[in-house]
Protein backbone atom coordinates (compact mmCIF):
# COMPACT_ATOMS: atom_id res chain seq x y z
CA UNK A 1 0.00 0.00 0.00
CA UNK A 2 3.00 2.19 0.91
CA UNK A 3 4.59 1.43 -2.15
CA UNK A 4 1.59 2.43 -4.07
CA UNK A 5 1.53 5.61 -2.72
CA UNK A 6 4.88 6.45 -3.28
CA UNK A 7 4.61 5.26 -7.36
CA UNK A 8 1.52 7.50 -7.96
CA UNK A 9 3.63 9.98 -6.04
CA UNK A 10 6.76 9.68 -8.49
CA UNK A 11 4.74 9.03 -11.78
CA UNK A 12 2.97 12.22 -10.53
CA UNK A 13 6.07 13.82 -10.48
CA UNK A 14 7.52 12.49 -13.91
CA UNK A 15 4.38 13.94 -15.02
CA UNK A 16 4.53 17.05 -13.59
CA UNK A 17 8.54 18.30 -14.90
CA UNK A 18 7.80 16.80 -18.06
CA UNK A 19 4.37 19.36 -18.83
CA UNK A 20 6.73 21.94 -17.34
CA UNK A 21 9.89 21.23 -19.32
CA UNK A 22 7.61 21.20 -22.60
CA UNK A 23 6.90 24.72 -22.43
CA UNK A 24 10.46 25.69 -23.14
CA UNK A 25 12.21 25.10 -26.35
CA UNK A 26 15.64 23.48 -26.58
CA UNK A 27 18.44 25.36 -27.35
CA UNK A 28 16.18 28.56 -27.62
CA UNK A 29 17.84 30.20 -24.07
CA UNK A 30 16.34 33.77 -23.82
CA UNK A 31 19.37 34.82 -21.79
CA UNK A 32 18.19 38.43 -20.44
CA UNK A 33 20.52 38.84 -17.66
CA UNK A 34 23.28 36.40 -19.60
CA UNK A 35 23.73 38.43 -22.89
CA UNK A 36 24.41 41.51 -20.52
CA UNK A 37 27.00 39.72 -18.68
CA UNK A 38 29.01 38.40 -21.73
CA UNK A 39 28.70 42.01 -23.38
CA UNK A 40 29.66 43.58 -19.54
CA UNK A 41 32.09 41.31 -18.14
CA UNK A 42 35.19 41.02 -20.88
CA UNK A 43 35.91 45.32 -19.75
CA UNK A 44 34.83 45.08 -16.68
CA UNK A 45 35.58 42.22 -14.70
CA UNK A 46 38.87 41.06 -17.33
CA UNK A 47 38.30 37.77 -16.82
CA UNK A 48 38.65 35.79 -19.96
CA UNK A 49 36.63 32.85 -18.58
CA UNK A 50 32.92 34.77 -17.92
CA UNK A 51 31.19 31.45 -15.21
CA UNK A 52 34.70 32.99 -12.77
CA UNK A 53 33.89 36.10 -13.78
CA UNK A 54 29.75 35.67 -12.61
CA UNK A 55 30.97 33.27 -9.62
CA UNK A 56 33.40 35.78 -8.10
CA UNK A 57 32.92 39.90 -9.67
CA UNK A 58 29.04 39.22 -10.25
CA UNK A 59 27.88 37.43 -7.33
CA UNK A 60 30.68 37.42 -4.67
CA UNK A 61 28.70 37.13 -1.78
CA UNK A 62 26.97 34.29 -3.27
CA UNK A 63 30.13 32.31 -2.93
CA UNK A 64 31.25 33.47 -0.09
CA UNK A 65 28.24 31.98 1.45
CA UNK A 66 28.48 28.89 -0.54
CA UNK A 67 32.07 28.53 1.52
CA UNK A 68 30.07 29.09 4.62
CA UNK A 69 27.85 26.17 3.99
CA UNK A 70 30.60 24.16 3.05
CA UNK A 71 32.42 24.80 6.03
CA UNK A 72 29.49 24.79 8.60
CA UNK A 73 28.98 21.42 7.16
CA UNK A 74 32.74 20.00 7.38
CA UNK A 75 32.82 21.23 10.82
CA UNK A 76 29.18 19.52 11.68
CA UNK A 77 30.56 16.55 9.99
CA UNK A 78 33.76 17.06 12.18
CA UNK A 79 31.88 17.03 15.30
CA UNK A 80 29.84 13.92 15.10
CA UNK A 81 32.30 11.45 13.59
CA UNK A 82 34.57 11.54 16.70
CA UNK A 83 38.56 12.04 17.31
CA UNK A 84 40.56 8.93 16.54
CA UNK A 85 41.26 6.85 19.77
CA UNK A 86 44.50 6.97 20.76
CA UNK A 87 44.82 3.01 21.22
CA UNK A 88 43.17 2.48 17.61
CA UNK A 89 44.76 0.06 15.47
CA UNK A 90 46.82 0.95 12.41
CA UNK A 91 45.76 -0.04 9.50
CA UNK A 92 48.81 -2.10 7.29
CA UNK A 93 51.34 0.52 5.22
CA UNK A 94 50.83 0.02 1.64
CA UNK A 95 52.86 -2.47 -1.20
CA UNK A 96 55.39 -0.85 -2.90
CA UNK A 97 53.48 -0.52 -5.76
CA UNK A 98 51.26 1.88 -3.91
CA UNK A 99 54.17 3.79 -2.48
CA UNK A 100 56.26 4.26 -4.91
CA UNK A 101 52.80 5.34 -7.19
CA UNK A 102 52.01 8.22 -4.35
CA UNK A 103 55.28 9.01 -4.40
CA UNK A 104 55.16 9.95 -8.17
CA UNK A 105 51.59 11.35 -8.02
CA UNK A 106 51.89 13.76 -5.27
CA UNK A 107 54.19 16.27 -6.93
CA UNK A 108 52.33 15.71 -10.08
CA UNK A 109 48.83 16.29 -8.43
CA UNK A 110 49.73 19.65 -6.55
CA UNK A 111 51.13 21.03 -9.36
CA UNK A 112 47.69 20.33 -11.29
CA UNK A 113 46.02 21.82 -8.82
CA UNK A 114 47.58 24.93 -8.31
CA UNK A 115 47.61 25.27 -11.94
CA UNK A 116 44.04 25.12 -12.01
CA UNK A 117 43.08 27.39 -9.35
CA UNK A 118 45.84 29.74 -10.76
CA UNK A 119 44.63 29.81 -13.61
CA UNK A 120 40.74 29.74 -12.83
CA UNK A 121 40.26 32.84 -14.66
CA UNK A 122 41.40 31.84 -17.99
CA UNK A 123 40.92 28.46 -18.69
CA UNK A 124 38.10 26.37 -17.21
CA UNK A 125 38.65 25.11 -13.54
CA UNK A 126 38.99 27.64 -10.60
CA UNK A 127 38.97 27.34 -6.40
CA UNK A 128 36.58 24.50 -6.30
CA UNK A 129 37.79 21.76 -9.06
CA UNK A 130 41.51 22.65 -7.97
CA UNK A 131 41.05 22.85 -4.24
CA UNK A 132 39.59 19.36 -5.09
CA UNK A 133 42.40 18.12 -6.58
CA UNK A 134 44.77 19.20 -4.12
CA UNK A 135 42.23 17.23 -0.70
CA UNK A 136 42.75 14.37 -3.12
CA UNK A 137 47.00 14.68 -3.18
CA UNK A 138 47.26 15.33 0.53
CA UNK A 139 44.86 11.92 1.22
CA UNK A 140 47.26 9.96 -1.29
CA UNK A 141 49.53 9.81 1.40
CA UNK A 142 47.30 8.73 3.92
CA UNK A 143 46.92 6.05 1.35
CA UNK A 144 50.19 4.69 1.50
CA UNK A 145 51.40 5.31 4.54
CA UNK A 146 48.45 5.16 7.77
CA UNK A 147 50.81 5.71 10.38
CA UNK A 148 52.02 8.91 9.66
CA UNK A 149 49.72 11.48 12.12
CA UNK A 150 47.05 13.84 10.19
CA UNK A 151 48.06 17.38 11.05
CA UNK A 152 44.34 18.49 12.23
CA UNK A 153 45.62 21.66 13.74
CA UNK A 154 47.59 23.18 10.55
CA UNK A 155 44.71 22.12 8.58
CA UNK A 156 42.48 24.66 10.52
CA UNK A 157 44.99 27.09 10.34
CA UNK A 158 45.29 27.20 6.25
CA UNK A 159 41.40 26.67 6.11
CA UNK A 160 40.58 29.64 8.80
CA UNK A 161 43.67 31.77 7.08
CA UNK A 162 42.00 31.58 3.63
CA UNK A 163 38.32 32.61 4.87
CA UNK A 164 40.02 35.88 6.39
CA UNK A 165 41.93 36.53 3.24
CA UNK A 166 38.44 36.15 1.11
CA UNK A 167 36.59 38.24 3.69
CA UNK A 168 39.40 41.15 4.19
CA UNK A 169 39.56 41.40 0.46
CA UNK A 170 35.78 41.83 0.27
CA UNK A 171 36.22 44.66 2.91
CA UNK A 172 39.05 46.40 1.47
CA UNK A 173 37.42 47.25 -1.28
CA UNK A 174 34.15 48.87 0.98
CA UNK A 175 37.31 50.63 2.62
CA UNK A 176 37.61 52.20 -0.44
CA UNK A 177 33.94 53.24 -1.32
CA UNK A 178 33.02 50.51 -3.45
CA UNK A 179 30.64 47.66 -2.63
CA UNK A 180 31.38 44.60 -0.62
CA UNK A 181 34.02 41.88 -2.88
CA UNK A 182 33.85 44.34 -5.62
CA UNK A 183 37.16 43.27 -7.60
CA UNK A 184 39.79 45.72 -7.04
CA UNK A 185 42.96 46.81 -8.89
CA UNK A 186 43.43 47.32 -12.17
CA UNK A 187 41.78 44.78 -14.70
CA UNK A 188 45.25 44.29 -16.90
CA UNK A 189 44.99 42.96 -20.22
CA UNK A 190 42.71 40.29 -21.15
CA UNK A 191 44.16 36.96 -20.94
CA UNK A 192 47.42 37.09 -18.81
CA UNK A 193 47.66 34.90 -16.03
CA UNK A 194 47.93 38.46 -13.71
CA UNK A 195 44.78 40.05 -15.07
CA UNK A 196 41.45 40.62 -14.11
CA UNK A 197 42.27 42.52 -10.32
CA UNK A 198 41.23 40.26 -7.00
CA UNK A 199 39.45 37.56 -8.99
CA UNK A 200 42.71 35.00 -8.72
CA UNK A 201 43.41 35.90 -5.49
CA UNK A 202 39.78 35.33 -4.20
CA UNK A 203 40.41 32.26 -5.89
CA UNK A 204 43.12 30.84 -4.86
CA UNK A 205 41.83 31.69 -1.22
CA UNK A 206 38.49 29.50 -1.95
CA UNK A 207 40.72 26.43 -3.32
CA UNK A 208 42.90 26.47 -0.48
CA UNK A 209 40.18 26.28 2.05
CA UNK A 210 38.08 24.04 0.12
CA UNK A 211 41.04 21.18 -0.50
CA UNK A 212 42.06 22.21 3.74
CA UNK A 213 38.66 21.38 4.81
CA UNK A 214 38.37 18.10 2.51
CA UNK A 215 41.57 16.58 3.37
CA UNK A 216 40.43 17.34 7.05
CA UNK A 217 36.99 15.28 6.53
CA UNK A 218 38.66 12.38 3.98
CA UNK A 219 41.26 12.23 6.97
CA UNK A 220 37.83 11.65 9.78
CA UNK A 221 35.83 9.60 7.66
CA UNK A 222 39.23 7.11 6.71
CA UNK A 223 39.33 6.73 10.97
CA UNK A 224 37.15 3.29 11.84
CA UNK A 225 38.28 3.81 15.49
CA UNK A 226 36.81 6.46 17.15
CA UNK A 227 35.64 7.85 20.43
CA UNK A 228 32.11 8.91 20.02
CA UNK A 229 31.68 12.12 21.84
CA UNK B 1 25.73 14.09 -32.06
CA UNK B 2 22.19 12.14 -31.20
CA UNK B 3 23.50 8.68 -31.34
CA UNK B 4 26.15 9.80 -28.85
CA UNK B 5 24.00 11.29 -26.83
CA UNK B 6 21.04 8.97 -26.56
CA UNK B 7 23.94 6.72 -26.19
CA UNK B 8 25.35 8.64 -23.05
CA UNK B 9 21.90 9.22 -21.78
CA UNK B 10 21.02 5.05 -22.28
CA UNK B 11 23.98 4.33 -20.03
CA UNK B 12 23.39 6.83 -17.03
CA UNK B 13 19.78 5.89 -16.80
CA UNK B 14 20.46 1.80 -16.56
CA UNK B 15 23.68 3.05 -14.23
CA UNK B 16 21.51 4.87 -11.78
CA UNK B 17 18.62 2.15 -11.93
CA UNK B 18 21.63 -0.23 -11.12
CA UNK B 19 22.37 1.68 -7.70
CA UNK B 20 18.70 1.12 -6.75
CA UNK B 21 18.66 -2.21 -7.28
CA UNK B 22 22.43 -3.81 -6.88
CA UNK B 23 22.58 -5.52 -3.63
CA UNK B 24 26.49 -5.20 -3.01
CA UNK B 25 26.91 -1.31 -1.36
CA UNK B 26 30.46 -1.21 -2.94
CA UNK B 27 28.63 -1.89 -6.55
CA UNK B 28 26.24 0.77 -6.00
CA UNK B 29 29.03 3.35 -4.94
CA UNK B 30 30.71 2.48 -8.83
CA UNK B 31 27.68 2.31 -10.49
CA UNK B 32 27.05 6.39 -8.75
CA UNK B 33 30.50 7.64 -10.18
CA UNK B 34 29.57 5.95 -12.95
CA UNK B 35 26.26 8.42 -13.38
CA UNK B 36 28.51 11.22 -12.77
CA UNK B 37 31.15 10.78 -14.79
CA UNK B 38 28.73 10.17 -17.66
CA UNK B 39 27.15 13.42 -16.74
CA UNK B 40 30.90 15.11 -17.15
CA UNK B 41 30.77 14.12 -20.86
CA UNK B 42 27.49 15.57 -21.19
CA UNK B 43 28.23 18.83 -19.81
CA UNK B 44 31.42 19.06 -22.32
CA UNK B 45 29.61 18.24 -25.03
CA UNK B 46 26.74 20.86 -23.90
CA UNK B 47 29.45 23.59 -23.85
CA UNK B 48 29.90 23.68 -19.89
CA UNK B 49 33.54 22.74 -19.66
CA UNK B 50 34.09 24.76 -16.28
CA UNK B 51 30.73 22.45 -14.61
CA UNK B 52 32.40 19.31 -16.34
CA UNK B 53 35.41 19.72 -15.15
CA UNK B 54 33.62 19.82 -11.27
CA UNK B 55 31.33 17.53 -11.74
CA UNK B 56 34.27 15.04 -12.68
CA UNK B 57 36.68 16.24 -9.71
CA UNK B 58 33.50 15.97 -6.97
CA UNK B 59 30.97 13.87 -8.02
CA UNK B 60 32.74 11.04 -9.75
CA UNK B 61 35.99 11.44 -7.52
CA UNK B 62 35.88 12.92 -4.08
CA UNK B 63 32.02 11.79 -3.49
CA UNK B 64 32.67 8.24 -4.76
CA UNK B 65 35.95 8.24 -2.08
CA UNK B 66 33.33 9.64 1.19
CA UNK B 67 30.95 7.05 0.39
CA UNK B 68 33.56 4.44 -0.30
CA UNK B 69 34.77 5.41 3.41
CA UNK B 70 31.80 6.10 5.07
CA UNK B 71 30.92 2.19 4.03
CA UNK B 72 33.81 0.88 5.29
CA UNK B 73 33.68 2.21 8.61
CA UNK B 74 29.86 0.95 8.75
CA UNK B 75 31.49 -2.66 7.67
CA UNK B 76 29.75 -3.06 4.36
CA UNK B 77 32.65 -2.63 2.77
CA UNK B 78 33.48 -5.86 1.54
CA UNK B 79 33.81 -6.49 -2.08
CA UNK B 80 32.39 -9.77 -2.07
CA UNK B 81 28.70 -10.42 -1.49
CA UNK B 82 28.01 -7.58 0.87
CA UNK C 1 7.83 9.22 -38.93
CA UNK C 2 9.47 12.21 -37.25
CA UNK C 3 12.97 12.26 -35.84
CA UNK C 4 13.61 12.14 -32.12
CA UNK C 5 15.94 15.55 -31.57
CA UNK C 6 18.89 15.68 -29.13
CA UNK C 7 16.60 18.14 -27.35
CA UNK C 8 14.20 15.21 -26.43
CA UNK C 9 16.34 13.07 -25.63
CA UNK C 10 18.53 15.22 -23.01
CA UNK C 11 15.57 16.46 -21.14
CA UNK C 12 14.16 12.65 -21.11
CA UNK C 13 17.53 12.11 -19.37
CA UNK C 14 17.77 14.75 -16.70
CA UNK C 15 14.11 13.67 -15.69
CA UNK C 16 14.80 10.62 -15.94
CA UNK C 17 17.63 11.12 -13.71
CA UNK C 18 15.47 13.37 -10.80
CA UNK C 19 12.73 10.84 -11.33
CA UNK C 20 14.58 8.03 -10.57
CA UNK C 21 16.36 9.37 -7.44
CA UNK C 22 13.56 10.60 -6.16
CA UNK C 23 11.68 7.04 -6.75
CA UNK C 24 15.21 5.38 -5.32
CA UNK C 25 14.22 8.23 -1.74
CA UNK C 26 11.25 6.92 -1.55
CA UNK C 27 11.08 3.81 -1.93
CA UNK C 28 14.52 2.43 -0.19
CA UNK C 29 14.72 1.57 3.49
CA UNK C 30 18.20 1.24 3.93
CA UNK C 31 19.72 4.83 4.69
CA UNK C 32 23.36 4.34 2.91
CA UNK C 33 20.80 3.98 -0.45
CA UNK C 34 18.56 6.59 0.35
CA UNK C 35 22.01 8.95 0.07
CA UNK C 36 23.24 7.44 -2.78
CA UNK C 37 19.53 8.25 -4.34
CA UNK C 38 19.78 11.70 -3.33
CA UNK C 39 22.78 11.94 -5.22
CA UNK C 40 21.39 11.00 -8.61
CA UNK C 41 18.47 13.33 -8.04
CA UNK C 42 20.97 16.16 -7.47
CA UNK C 43 22.99 15.01 -11.08
CA UNK C 44 19.58 14.91 -12.62
CA UNK C 45 18.78 18.60 -11.28
CA UNK C 46 21.45 20.11 -12.31
CA UNK C 47 21.33 18.61 -15.61
CA UNK C 48 18.07 20.29 -16.33
CA UNK C 49 19.45 23.76 -15.25
CA UNK C 50 22.71 23.01 -17.75
CA UNK C 51 20.32 22.51 -20.58
CA UNK C 52 18.30 25.95 -19.72
CA UNK C 53 21.26 27.79 -20.38
CA UNK C 54 22.58 25.83 -23.63
CA UNK C 55 22.47 27.66 -27.59
CA UNK C 56 22.90 25.84 -30.63
CA UNK C 57 25.91 27.32 -32.74
CA UNK C 58 27.39 28.97 -29.38
CA UNK C 59 30.51 27.93 -27.70
CA UNK C 60 32.03 28.22 -24.35
CA UNK C 61 31.63 30.99 -22.07
CA UNK C 62 35.61 31.46 -22.07
CA UNK C 63 37.35 34.06 -24.47
CA UNK C 64 40.10 32.92 -26.84
CA UNK C 65 41.61 35.26 -29.20
CA UNK C 66 38.39 37.18 -31.08
CA UNK C 67 35.53 35.26 -30.74
CA UNK C 68 32.00 37.58 -30.83
CA UNK C 69 30.76 37.06 -27.74
CA UNK C 70 27.53 37.18 -28.88
CA UNK C 71 27.61 33.56 -29.49
CA UNK C 72 27.83 32.03 -26.45
CA UNK C 73 25.74 30.06 -24.29
CA UNK C 74 24.20 31.58 -21.17
CA UNK C 75 26.88 31.79 -18.32
CA UNK C 76 24.25 32.06 -15.08
CA UNK C 77 23.06 28.66 -15.33
CA UNK C 78 26.79 27.25 -15.31
CA UNK C 79 27.65 29.34 -12.69
CA UNK C 80 25.03 28.23 -10.24
CA UNK C 81 25.08 24.44 -11.35
CA UNK C 82 28.99 25.02 -9.89
CA UNK C 83 27.69 25.88 -6.74
CA UNK C 84 24.94 23.69 -6.32
CA UNK C 85 27.65 20.85 -7.28
CA UNK C 86 29.77 22.12 -4.59
CA UNK C 87 27.12 22.18 -1.76
CA UNK C 88 25.79 18.90 -3.13
CA UNK C 89 29.11 17.55 -1.66
CA UNK C 90 28.89 19.24 1.39
CA UNK C 91 25.54 18.01 2.43
CA UNK C 92 26.33 14.34 1.51
CA UNK C 93 29.55 14.35 3.57
CA UNK C 94 27.15 15.60 6.64
CA UNK C 95 24.49 13.13 5.83
CA UNK C 96 26.38 10.01 5.77
CA UNK C 97 28.32 11.35 9.29
CA UNK C 98 24.68 11.58 10.71
CA UNK C 99 24.53 8.41 9.22
CA UNK C 100 27.67 6.59 10.85
CA UNK C 101 26.37 8.46 14.31
CA UNK C 102 22.85 6.83 13.87
CA UNK C 103 24.80 2.98 13.33
CA UNK C 104 26.88 3.51 16.08
CA UNK C 105 23.97 4.00 18.07
CA UNK C 106 21.48 1.44 16.67
CA UNK C 107 23.57 -1.27 14.37
CA UNK C 108 20.80 -1.13 12.07
CA UNK C 109 20.42 1.21 8.65
CA UNK C 110 16.78 -0.16 7.98
CA UNK C 111 14.70 3.20 8.15
CA UNK C 112 11.19 1.39 10.03
CA UNK C 113 13.81 -0.08 12.96
CA UNK C 114 15.36 2.88 13.84
CA UNK C 115 12.25 4.72 13.41
CA UNK C 116 10.66 2.18 15.80
CA UNK C 117 13.63 2.13 18.13
CA UNK C 118 14.23 5.75 18.05
CA UNK C 119 10.36 6.67 18.92
CA UNK C 120 10.60 4.17 21.51
CA UNK C 121 13.40 5.18 22.98
CA UNK C 122 11.96 8.85 22.58
CA UNK C 123 8.46 7.94 24.50
CA UNK C 124 10.67 6.13 27.21
CA UNK C 125 12.44 9.22 28.10
CA UNK C 126 9.54 11.49 28.17
CA UNK C 127 7.63 9.32 30.23
CA UNK C 128 4.54 8.89 27.40
CA UNK C 129 3.04 6.19 25.63
CA UNK C 130 4.17 4.99 21.71
CA UNK C 131 2.30 7.27 19.74
CA UNK C 132 -0.62 4.94 17.49
CA UNK C 133 -2.54 5.94 14.92
CA UNK C 134 -5.93 6.66 16.05
CA UNK C 135 -7.60 5.48 12.50
CA UNK C 136 -8.15 1.14 11.82
CA UNK C 137 -5.49 -0.22 8.95
CA UNK C 138 -6.93 -0.40 6.02
CA UNK C 139 -8.58 -4.62 4.89
CA UNK C 140 -9.44 -5.20 8.15
CA UNK C 141 -6.05 -5.85 9.61
CA UNK C 142 -6.47 -5.70 13.69
CA UNK C 143 -4.60 -2.97 15.57
CA UNK C 144 -1.03 -3.92 16.95
CA UNK C 145 -1.23 -4.34 20.51
CA UNK C 146 0.04 -1.60 22.37
CA UNK C 147 3.95 -2.23 22.99
CA UNK C 148 4.98 -2.48 26.83
CA UNK C 149 1.86 -3.31 27.77
CA UNK C 150 2.07 -6.88 27.20
CA UNK C 151 4.57 -7.51 29.78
Amino acid sequence: MRNLAALVFVGGLAFLLLVIFNQFDFAQAPMVVGQGILMDAPDRVGAANIVTAVVLGYRGIDTLGEISILFAASAAAGLVLGRRRTDARRDPPGGFILRSGVALLFPLMLVVGFYIILHGHLTPGGGFQGGVILAAAFFLPLLARPETPVNHAGLSIVEGGAGAVFILTGLAALLQGGEFLQPLLDNGVLGELVSAGTLPLLYLAVGLKVGAELAGLMARLADVEVDEP
Amino acid sequence: MIWVVALIVIMMLVAAVTVLLVRNHIAAVAAASLVSLLLSVLFALLRAPDVAMTEAAVGAGLSSVILALALRRLGLGRVKDA
Amino acid sequence: MMPIEVGTVLYAGAIGLVVVGIAGIVLSHHLFRIILALVIAEAGANLLLVLSGFRWEAIAPIITGGDAVQTMVDPVPQAMVLTSIVIGVGVQALALSLTLRAYGAYKTLDIRELQRRMSADLAGEAGTPLPQSLEEPVGGRPLPAAEGDGR
